[in-house]
């Protein structure tokens, strides 16, 4: 479930950045005052470890689909919450260079859904109060699939609400919301039977193995219960809130409210923008002006009753738009083979 | 894909950093910043403008083409990562019907464009990563990052990740292909062996972390890893950074594309 750039507008891609970002960096404090030097390498280690064990498939049972492993839990599990985070926004930067999941601009909303409620939210409310201290394999499976069935809950609702407020894709709320939560759902269960599978087995293979890890934490690894609570608190008034406010409006109310929420009523502005520019263009460039007109004279009047709220995007814009484009990429193109052809020519004379 | 695949594409575009051309010797810095705007110049385009994002193929093209990168190899990768982004935009289509142009006698509905722009930014944006990563090299990027500020510690986790990144993936491709070797018809695929395995490659990794401690140690460690490498930024790498700049305000600010084709038109009639 990783965010993508394209369905992404600024504001959200970059505002999720910036949180992003203000957490790893009071992460990257946190360790640096006092920080035992084992959990450099065993934190690049563990992030390699994610990689690896997302490359071995297991089959989901009762579907014969095939599952990887997310591993955001696991590592909160060995690593407590800080060094986690900065592995897991580690995973996910070398998932975005180079698996091209996700991308460079959705990256903060990735670090955000995948990395911030596993170690921040779930690890210290729901994971570390029901396993404990103890190594009881019962209580590490409960904690362990509640745990993963939350942070994945979460991070799908914040996949909806970031795209839903970029307003890039047509998908209502409520419908987006019930195709993501019980997918997740799903593998949120699988997560954290498989979760508590790896745990358990560690634990019972070689007990000492965990704890020589958890030595090698922080020394107050956990987050200062009081100040989690609060913010907690104050996230699910907010959610809360909007939850509601959401369920109580009709759906075109909803759409509405959304437009109002994100500004998206600045788009039309927007491409009055673009079209005021393409207009003094036009004005500059016309060759034959009235041009743009005629095509489909009477075809382009039903359209433009039927969608009377529609700037800026004329037949004749459109149809100079599509002659443009295909041109365009004629163009690159041709530049691209051009470049190509003259490196090759030069690196065979060279030699 | 299976696994050999995505491990050996993974080396692949390693190796296709080792480059040695006019792309990858630029500065590092320059290449993540001028990645960094045209990332945010792409998405800042409004929801239903496909022509105005035409123009900005031309980055992806001339960067593989002066980097010398095959681009049915970046082409591949693009669609391998595409579902999620076709999943969402697909619902546009059928929900947003409104007939906004008629081209060719054939009404387009605001749906499909819409549709049309988010893969185009799709496209765009995951070349745009790709690229980076194959002419700059993992390594490079994160010296970059440390330079622009990013905390130090982050950037040695990500150096140690990439370091250990292949050697572990040899360890789960082995573990796989002993895996296969004795699961005839599907048996031993299950979740409960798939923990174990897991569990044994994980005892595995933390055994090596220790070991790799104990090696730092014996060489000097101390809480840090310094850099040799000391790039300074040239005059090249500016007037990079800078055309970058001038030619994404030109594509985003003047429509590019809807004058070609006016001209174009012009010149036909």
């Amino acid at each position: 479930m990783h965010m993508a750039d394209a369905l992404l507008s600024p504001a959200v891609g970059v505002t999720l950045w910036a949180g992003s970002a203000a957490v790893g960096g009071y992460a990257s404090r946190k360790l640096r005052d006092r920080i035992d030097d084992r959990l450099i390498p065993l934190m690049g280690v563990l992030g390699a470890f994610i990689f690896a064990a997302q490359m071995i498939n297991f089959t989901i049972p009762g579907t014969g689909s095939s599952g990887h492993l997310g591993g955001g839990m696991i590592l909160a599990v060995l690593l407590g919450p800080h060094a986690a985070f900065l592995t897991i926004a580690s995973v996910l930067t070398v998932q975005a260079l180079f698996f091209a999941d996700g991308g460079l601009l959705a990256l903060g909303c990735n670090i955000w859904n995948l990395g911030i409620y596993p170690c921040y939210l779930v690890y210290p409310l729901v994971y570390r109060p029901l396993a404990g201290e103890g190594r009881r394999p019962g209580r590490i499976l409960i904690a362990s699939v509640l745990s993963a069935v939350i942070a994945l809950q979460l991070g799908a609702f914040s996949v909806v609400l970031e795209t839903v407020l970029s307003g890039r894709s047509e998908l209502p709320f409520g419908a987006f919301v019930l195709l993501m939560q019980p997918i997740h759902l799903a593998i949120g269960l699988v997560e954290g039977f498989v979760t508590a599978g790896i745990i358990g087995y560690v634990a019972s293979a070689r007990p000492e193995i965990l704890e020589s890890v958890a030595a090698a934490r922080p020394v107050s690894a956990g987050v200062p219960l009081a100040k989690v609570l609060t913010v907690f608190a104050l996230l699910t008034l907010f959610t809360g809130g909007a939850l509601s406010w959401f369920a109580s409006t009709h759906p075109d109310g909803l759409e509405w409210a959304i437009e109002r929420v994100t500004g998206r009523g600045e788009l039309p502005e927007a491409e009055q923008g673009v079209a005021a520019a393409l207009k003094g263009f036009q004005e500059k460039t016309a060759f034959l002006p009235d041009y743009g007109f005629k095509p489909a004279e009477g075809e382009s009047t039903a359209p433009e009753a039927a969608a009377p709220a529609w700037p800026g995007v004329a037949a004749g814009t459109s149809a100079s738009g599509v002659t443009g484009a295909v041109i365009v990429l004629a163009l690159v193109g041709l530049i691209g083979l051009g470049v190509r052809f003259a490196g090759r020519r030069d690196s065979d004379s060279t030699p | 894909m299976s696994f050999d695949a995505a491990y050996f594409d993974l080396g692949r575009l390693d190796r296709l950093s080792y480059g040695e051309t006019v792309m990858h010797r630029l500065d590092p810095r320059a290449k993540v910043i001028a990645t960094g705007l045209f990332l945010v110049t792409v998405v800042s385009f409004p929801k239903y403008d496909v022509a105005g994002l035409v123009p900005f193929l031309l980055f992806p093209v001339l960067a593989a083409a002066l980097g010398d990168i095959p681009i049915g190899f970046i082409l591949r990768k693009v669609l391998i990562v595409s579902p999620f982004a076709v999943f969402v935009g697909i619902f546009n289509p059928l929900l947003d019907t409104r007939t906004v142009a008629v081209v060719a006698g054939l009404p387009v509905s605001a749906g499909w464009l819409s549709f049309a722009s988010i893969l185009a930014k799709f496209a765009l944006t995951v070349s745009a990563a790709l690229l980076l990563v194959a002419t700059t090299s993992f390594p490079g990027v994160c010296h970059a990052l440390r330079r622009l500020g990013c905390p130090a510690i982050f950037v040695s986790q990500l150096l140690f990740l990439y370091r250990y990144l292949f050697v572990l993936a040899e360890e789960a491709m082995r573990i796989v292909r002993a895996r296969n070797l004795r699961s005839f018809g599907g048996r031993g695929r299950g979740a409960s062996v798939f923990a174990r395995l897991v569990g044994i490659l994980l005892i595995r990794t933390l055994d090596r972390a220790e070991r790799i401690y104990r090696a730092m140690l014996s060489r000097g460690f101390a809480g840090d890893l310094p850099t040799l490498r000391n790039s300074r930024a040239g005059s090249g790498d500016l007037a990079f950074a800078a055309a970058t700049a001038i030619l994404l305000g030109v594509f985003r600010f003047l429509p590019v594309t809807e004058g070609i084709g006016r001209f174009a038109q012009g010149l036909w009639s």
